[in-house]
């Protein structure tokens, strides 16, 4: 069990982003800023699908497009496979950028509609200085075929597809230039649940294939359970618990965790839920609450958690929650029957 | 059973007119709600259950969408030949409707204290100021925290969360017989959403009211309703008792979607898919629209609509082979 | 060549087999619009045969011929015996050359400017300012005054309107580009290592056609109608080339006893900008929401 350690393939430590909100007319001047994304810190390992959960305005989406430089991080540090990303050069950059893709939510804007199904699927490779060729109309092909589409659909057009199946493109996409790791950003969240569960399931049988590692964007939590090794959960910006699946799922410490679980719908009408809902709205990320910044919702909020923010603590071996009051909470499993 | 359902939809067939010819979105589509009674109606896109509801309050947008036959009872009054003024005045004060997308829902240049009081107004005839006050109230009983403040508050000052529940208490707020919910949580963050549902299922117990809540959420289905309807490509496929539904599906769809649901709760290593994609509604197969992606299929299955069964008192399921034992 | 040759270079429909066109065709207003166009542009095309003569040739002993049923003489003479139909389709090429001109620097300068303000959003503010420093002129006037100060000719003519219109077809271009700028396709491209040249070209602008060609087809509308208006006021084309305002202005002395000098060039005129008109409504209409549509 104690192998040694690999070197992670992604390492995100105290990433941070907020974006300026300016006001003026022809001078713009700062008169706030949102803190989109503030002081988080995990990594993926080889092969390795981490969850990354949470609703919305919690900056899950933002810390995805940050780790690719989709967005510039205001300060922080994302290694991949050890080198850094944010200080390299932009023909380093560009190196790195192969062994790192994203698939997106919306099948309906994610893909050129004035490009075909072969033109979108290869560009990823031209960028980098491919030529286009029979070669690559072959792999083209191939790709398809790994995804579950036909090769034929090679010249199709976008709007020919369901959103299913455009998802499968964006995937093949995804694969063509052969990353390590892929940023899911709620890939499958717009999707019905049947064709949400092919996704998944291709997801899962390319991650085996290839060996991919996946930072998984949802706020579905059923679906994150099934495809991820290891979770993290978000508010408003931070990471307030990461732990590996099981243990979040059966033992969760934070006490959003544990209401963000019990307010899910289980389809199983013999489950009644405690009622113990969680109150008022999520505060607005340009003025978040001083200390914890759960502490406005969370039944268990002290003077402490007002005044001061939490450190991560280890509530367990790899599992990590922020919150005072870690060891005096019971972990209780909202997901247990009660009669 | 002995007493008339509060609602009863017979044979409902909504046609939509497109430039490639005619779409039958909903395909001869029947079933009750009694009164006090939440039924669900869950069907992914393309299922025709949004169209149901607003072909039920007679919001179709008329010149692509008719209604091509059938009869909607409220009450024992066919709705689709009450003249418009009659429907009208229904709408509001029988039957409610909340909607998706609080964003849009809500008209952004007026007050919600407009908008409230309009509804109520004019279904009652009451003054401005007992208006307000009755607005005042349903704001305070949907969750509203200072009522009498938010009440002059305009749309975008509100959360999503807030926004549905004053979409809520405009529905409500004439004390409707029937509620109809589209998706009224799928807009919503998970934690509010259970906020939501709570309150719907609290004013559902206390004001005796039915509710038809169209979903594709089979969490929120097994949570919230008494009795199922699962909608696929314009038919109804199984309706039933929700325990029934979710422990013994007798469709296949039926336990297809369960199963591709991932779960909470369980583990597995793989989900179970249903092959292949939903049809367009231009093409459909022949016989029972499932069959091309069935494992259960026959050479019968292809030959016509097949028969509605019932598998137990109550639960009804339109396969021919239903009887032949849960589709586990 | 191999099959997976042959498909390497996408099969592209031509355009007359895709919906866009067969909606165009059964588009009422379109059609009867492309009509009145095409006539104006056979015009300007066969002007030299359908002239029967010189437009500049002046015959004092023809004058003020009213239009009558003959080859010659079917729209009559001026006050100068210069025969109307060899003016009139003699201006129909100026005024259609004047059109197209500006059209095309429209096309490179506003799409150039309108690109770079979208997707640079530092360039975004000073260009936009800019812009609405030029557009808060009244056009007409922005245009006179450019064409006073270059001195009247053919050529003036064009840039004045040109310089009037870019902003606004900038203005068109970078809205386009803001929104396809957040579109998803545009953040994979750049997850995948594009730079700036790639994606506008590649990616963005190709979604952006749509209101450019309906604007364009307002624009040259617009710059025949205008070219009228300096010709009349002698800020346009000398007076050597015909020109359907000169031919207003000149004609307005008489048109109480030759109202023809005034309205067959006024008719003219009307024929072309509506049928621009019409060609452009029904361009918005097909091609924007089918846009959508191909969207989802």
């Amino acid at each position: 069990m104690s192998a040694p350690p690999e070197v992670p393939l992604l390492r995100v430590e105290n990433l941070t982003k907020h974006f300026p909100v300016t006001d003026g007319f022809f001078v713009k001047r700062e008169v706030g800023r949102v803190r989109a994304v503030d002081d988080v810190s995990f990594h993926v390992g080889q092969g390795e699908t981490l969850g990354l959960v949470g609703e919305s305005g919690c900056g899950k989406s933002t810390t995805g497009r940050l780790v690719l430089r989709l967005i510039e991080p205001t300060s922080g540090k994302v290694e991949i496979e050890g080198r850094d990303f944010l200080s390299s050069t932009p023909a380093e950059m560009r190196e790195l950028r192969k062994g790192m893709q994203i698939v997106f939510q919306d099948p309906y804007s994610s893909l050129n509609p004035r490009m075909t199904v072969e033109e979108i699927i290869l560009e990823p490779l031209y960028v980098q200085g491919a030529r286009p060729g029979p070669d690559m109309a072959r792999r083209a092909r191939k790709l398809l075929e790994t995804v579950g589409l036909s090769p034929n659909h090679v010249i199709r057009y976008p709007h020919e597809f369901s959103g299913g199946q455009r998802q499968r493109i964006g995937i093949a996409r995804a694969l063509a230039p052969q990353p390590r790791f892929i940023v899911c950003d709620e890939a499958v969240s717009a999707l019905d649940v049947s064709v949400q569960a092919q996704i998944v399931n291709l997801l899962q049988d390319l991650q085996e294939e290839f060996r991919l590692s996946y930072l998984f964007i949802a706020h579905d939590l059923a679906v994150v359970k099934h495809i991820s090794d290891r979770v993290a959960v978000m508010y408003l910006g931070k990471i307030v618990e990461q732990a590996d699946k099981a243990s979040l799922y059966a033992s969760p410490r934070h006490p959003y965790t544990q209401a963000l679980l019990a307010s899910i719908p289980v389809p199983n009408p013999r489950l009644r839920r405690p009622r113990a809902r969680l109150t008022g709205d999520v505060p607005s990320a340009m003025a978040p609450p001083a200390g914890c910044r759960f502490n406005t919702r969370c039944p268990h909020a002290t003077d402490l958690c007002r005044t001061q923010e939490p450190p991560a603590i280890e509530a367990a071996p790899g599992h990590v929650a922020a919150c005072h009051h870690v060891a005096s909470i019971p972990a209780v499993s909202p997901l247990a029957p009660q009669l | 059973m002995a007493a008339q359902p509060l609602l009863s939809v017979r044979n409902l067939r909504t046609v939509f007119g497109t430039m490639q010819g005619e779409v039958t979105a909903v395909d001869d589509v029947s079933f009750d709600v009694a009164p006090g009674e939440v039924l669900g109606i869950v069907g992914e896109s393309g299922s025709g259950k949004s169209v149901t509801a607003l072909s039920i309050m007679g919001l179709l947008p008329q010149p692509p969408g008719r209604v091509a036959g059938g009869e909607i009872l409220f009450e024992g009054r066919d709705l689709l030949k009450l003249p418009r003024s009659e429907l009208r005045r229904m709408r509001g004060s029988a039957i409610g409707m909340i909607f998706q997308e609080p964003m849009t829902s809500l008209n952004p240049v007026f007050s919600i204290g407009d908008q409230i009081t309009e509804t109520i107004r004019v279904h009652e005839r009451i003054g401005a100021a007992a208006a307000r006050t009755r607005g005042i109230e349903m704001l305070e009983k949907v969750g509203i925290p200072s009522p009498q403040r938010r009440i002059d508050d305009f749309p975008h000052q509100l959360s999503g969360g807030m926004r549905q529940r004053v979409m809520i208490a405009m529905a409500l707020s004439c004390s409707p017989r029937l509620l109809l919910a589209d998706e009224p949580t799928t807009a919503l963050d998970v934690t509010i959403q259970a906020q939501i549902l709570d309150l719907l299922r609290d004013l559902q117990r206390e004001m005796g009211m039915a509710i038809v809540v169209i979903t594709h959420n089979m969490g929120v289905i097994a949570e919230f309703a008494d009795r199922v309807a699962v909608m696929y490509a314009g038919r109804i496929a199984e309706e039933g008792p929700v325990g029934r539904i979710f422990d013994a599906p007798t469709h296949p769809y039926t336990a297809g979607l369960l199963a591709s649901t991932p779960d909470l709760v369980g583990e597995v290593p793989r989900l179970r898919t249903i092959p292949g994609t939903l049809p367009s509604l231009y093409e459909l197969p022949p016989g029972c629209r499932f069959a091309p992606r069935c494992d259960r299929r026959v050479e019968a299955c292809e030959s016509g609509r097949p028969a509605t069964q019932e598998i137990e008192p109550g639960h009804f399921a339109a396969c021919i082979r239903a009887r032949e034992g849960a589709s586990a | 060549m191999d099959a997976a040759g042959a498909i390497a270079r996408p099969r592209t429909t031509p355009f007359w087999r895709t919906p866009t066109f067969r909606r165009l065709v059964r588009h009422r207003s379109f059609m009867i619009g492309l009509a009145m166009f095409s006539f104006v542009v056979a015009l300007a095309v066969l002007a030299w045969w359908i002239a029967p003569n010189d437009p500049n040739r002046t015959a004092i002993r023809m004058r003020f011929r009213p239009p009558q049923l003959d080859r010659v003489f079917l729209l009559g003479t001026d006050n100068l015996g210069r025969n109307m139909l060899s003016r009139i389709v003699h201006g129909a090429q100026l005024s259609l050359l004047i059109g197209l001109g500006v059209v095309l620097l429209n096309t490179v300068f506003g799409v150039l400017l309108g690109a770079v303000a979208g997707y640079f959003r530092k360039l975004d503010g000073p260009m936009m300012r800019l812009a609405d420093a030029l557009m808060a002129f009244p056009s007409i006037l922005l245009a006179i005054g450019i064409a006073a100060a270059l001195g009247p000719s053919a050529w003036t003519a064009v840039i004045a309107l040109s310089v009037v219109y870019i902003p606004r077809t900038a203005r068109i271009v970078r809205a386009s580009v803001l929104v396809v700028r957040e579109m998803e396709f545009v953040q994979a491209a750049r997850a995948s290592g594009a730079g700036h040249w790639r994606i506008i070209s590649r990616h963005i602008m190709p979604n952006c056609m749509a209101p450019l060609i309906v604007q364009l087809s307002f624009i040259f509308a617009y710059a025949v109608l205008s070219e009228a208006v300096l010709s009349f006021l002698g800020l346009g084309a000398p007076p050597s080339i015909p020109s359907w305002g000169t031919m207003i202005s000149e004609g307005r002395t008489y048109i109480r006893e030759a109202a023809w000098l005034t309205i067959v060039p006024g008719c003219a005129i009307a024929l072309t900008v509506l049928g621009l008109n019409l060609m452009g409504d029904g361009l918005r209409d097909v091609l924007d929401p089918r846009l959508k549509i191909e969207q989802g």
